[in-house]
């Protein structure tokens, strides 16, 4: 496969064919998104921990949600197995601080990688099942890991551990942001961090997006219609799912690392937890619309306000999200913001090319 | 030779739908299959393209085997290939059906596949229906879609399925005009047709195929000629109605 290329790039008016992907209201919202990204960047400077903190969780669930809605809204891969690439992203960070020694900051995209290449052998196996089967073995394969890392001695065995104060304090850019916004050194970290899952989501939107609005976004809607049809006009399937599957690791490797790096603490419970992980994830990726790109992100946001609004009350908390679930898959099955594009015809994140006959006179003279 | 079949057999149980089957395709030739249903037509293109692996035999394409080539790498050594019920990309608009297949067929990642498909769609009679939803198509778009995508994959051979079936007088007329065209500018050409008159007016050479044997290859007319054809495929019995 060579490399993905925005076929999408609007062609020369030379041609006797013009196509186009943007819609007016998507160029605006580019306009809109831009600012969004200013303020989003900037906010350290006027927010309140709180906000902050209830930020960097929906950067990192939308992110989640984006890649766990790459597979199953577009490849067709139902994981329920994610946590294990979280969870392994959040003990290769520790890992990394901990047994390596190295800098907190700079360990977020070595344990990323790591996980993506984890996930290499990890795919080779899951990929021979398919369907349901897929679905298990991802599961079975979180599992496996959640046990193993139980048996790490260094890190906690099956306790789990907690970051050296040292560690953390001499993070790269610490004191610059420390004396920038003039904070102490631990919401300082915070912003850091913040920092860190705002480029998080934003690579993964972007990502997301530029995937799908290439030949490859086309690929894989084409697999969704028909996978003996897409092969025979030269899709080859199965490479296409396998990096899809890997880019989703990498992604989720890069949030289990910020998130635990944000917690300081780690265990195999909490590092591996399907309810957290892949659970949550599926709602929020439902209520927002499954395969679209604003649908996770509504969703995040929605799931996050949803937590604060229902903490109080212990377990009915999770007996609304439930409730939720269940009715909008049952009344309304493209979520919020499938709902919302079918009704309004508006899509943020255009993917469809329309092609345009320029002119019967232009035809004419070639 | 582009395309050999040697002694390629294929079972499903107790159907045999290809029974030592040899078939060479010049190429740059325009061959014509017919045979009655079940005969084993479709089933041969399947062999063919890779969908499905023959128990026995080979299959090359232009002198390679690519027997146990997939699908996919078959697609992209020049093989194209019309299904005989139509698996369109149904979420997709007929203009990004085409441009899948130009993107990922035979000349993957190249250039100027607006321009290909822009203009496979005006030759298909498929431009005004350029940004429809797949889906959404007719039965018969159905079928020109099928063709219009084999061709966007720049192939050398295109395998085209029962695809005349249900078109007026005209639309046939303007097929064949198309096929034959296609077929000059070099492309090899094998076609499965019931319309007979439309095959006929194309092809250089027809196989006849019964219970997944080959029992005629040769000029169209003398095998439409032929008493066992006469027989098997036209149901006339020579002897009886002498």
């Amino acid at each position: 496969m060579s490399s993905p290329q925005p076929a999408a790039a609007p062609e020369p008016a030379t041609g006797r064919y013009r196509v186009r992907v943007a819609t007016r209201t998507a160029k605006a919202f580019w306009l809109v998104a831009i600012v969004i990204i200013a303020v989003l960047v900037f906010a350290p400077a006027f927010a309140s921990r709180p906000m902050l903190q209830d930020l960097i969780l929906v950067f990192l669930l939308a992110s989640l949600a984006l890649c766990w809605n790459l597979m199953a809204g577009y490849a067709g891969l139902i994981s329920v197995g994610q946590q294990a690439f979280v969870g392994l992203g959040g003990y290769a960070l520790f890992a990394l601080i901990i047994v390596g020694g190295f800098d907190p900051l700079l360990s977020i995209p070595v344990a990323a990688l790591i996980v993506a290449l984890l996930s290499i052998p990890v795919g080779t196996l899951v990929f021979r099942m398919q369907g349901a089967y897929f679905a298990v073995v991802t599961w079975v394969v979180a599992e496996v890991f959640r046990l193993l890392l139980a048996q790490w001695r260094e890190l906690g065995g099956g306790t789990g551990t907690s970051l050296p104060r040292s560690a953390t304090n001499d993070m790269i850019g610490l004191d610059f942001v420390a004396e920038l916004f003039g904070v102490r050194s631990a919401a300082a970290r915070e912003i850091i961090i913040y920092w860190a899952a705002l480029f998080t989501v934003v690579l993964v939107v972007g990502g997301c997006y530029y995937l799908l609005r290439s030949r490859v976004g086309l690929a894989l809607r084409a697999i969704k219609d028909g996978e003996v049809a897409a092969q025979s006009v030269g899709v080859s399937t199965t490479r296409i799912k396998f990096a899809i599957y890997l880019f989703a690791a990498f992604c989720a490797g890069l949030v289990g690392a910020i998130y635990f790096l944000q917690t300081s603490r780690i265990s195999p419970d909490a590092a591996f937890s399907l309810l957290d992980w892949t659970a949550y994830i599926i709602f929020i990726v439902v209520i927002g619309g499954l395969a679209t790109i604003e649908g996770p992100i509504i969703g995040a946001i929605l799931f996050v306000l949803l937590r604060n609004t229902l903490s109080g009350y212990g377990p009915w908390y999770l007996i609304v999200l439930g409730v939720l679930g269940i009715g909008v898959m049952l009344l309304a099955p493209k979520g919020i913001w499938g709902n919302f594009s079918q009704w309004t015809g508006i899509h943020l994140f255009p993917t469809r090319r329309r092609i345009e006959i320029v002119s019967q006179a232009s035809k004419d003279a070639r | 030779m582009i395309l050999r079949l040697a002694g390629v057999s294929k079972r499903f149980g107790a159907v045999v739908v290809a029974d030592k089957i040899d078939l060479d395709v010049a190429r740059g030739e325009a061959l014509g299959i017919i045979g009655a249903n079940g005969a084993g037509k479709s089933s041969l293109f399947n062999l063919i393209t890779g969908v499905v692996t023959p128990d026995a035999g080979t299959v090359s394409l232009g002198g390679r085997d690519v027997t146990k080539v997939s699908l996919r790498n078959r697609c992209v050594a020049g093989i194209g290939r019309s299904f005989q019920i139509p698996r369109p990309f149904e979420s997709l608009t007929v203009f990004e059906n085409l441009l899948v297949a130009s993107e990922y067929g035979r000349e993957h990642g190249h250039r100027g596949a607006n321009e290909l498909c822009g203009s496979i769609l005006e030759r298909t009679g498929l431009a005004a229906q350029a940004n429809t939803l797949a889906g959404k198509l007719t039965l018969l778009n159905r079928k020109r879609l099928e063709m219009a995508r084999a061709l966007a994959t720049q192939p050398d051979i295109v395998l085209l399925d029962e695809i005349a079936g249900g078109l007026t007088e005209a639309e046939c007329h303007e097929l064949v005009a198309f096929i034959r065209q296609l077929n000059q500018e070099g492309v090899t050409i094998v076609w499965i047709e019931h319309v007979v008159h439309a095959l006929l007016s194309v092809v250089s050479r027809l196989v006849v195929l019964e219970f997944g044997r080959k029992i005629a290859d040769g000029e169209p007319h003398a095998v439409m000629n032929d008493p066992e054809v006469r027989r098997s495929y036209l149901g006339i019995d020579d002897e009886v109605a002498a």
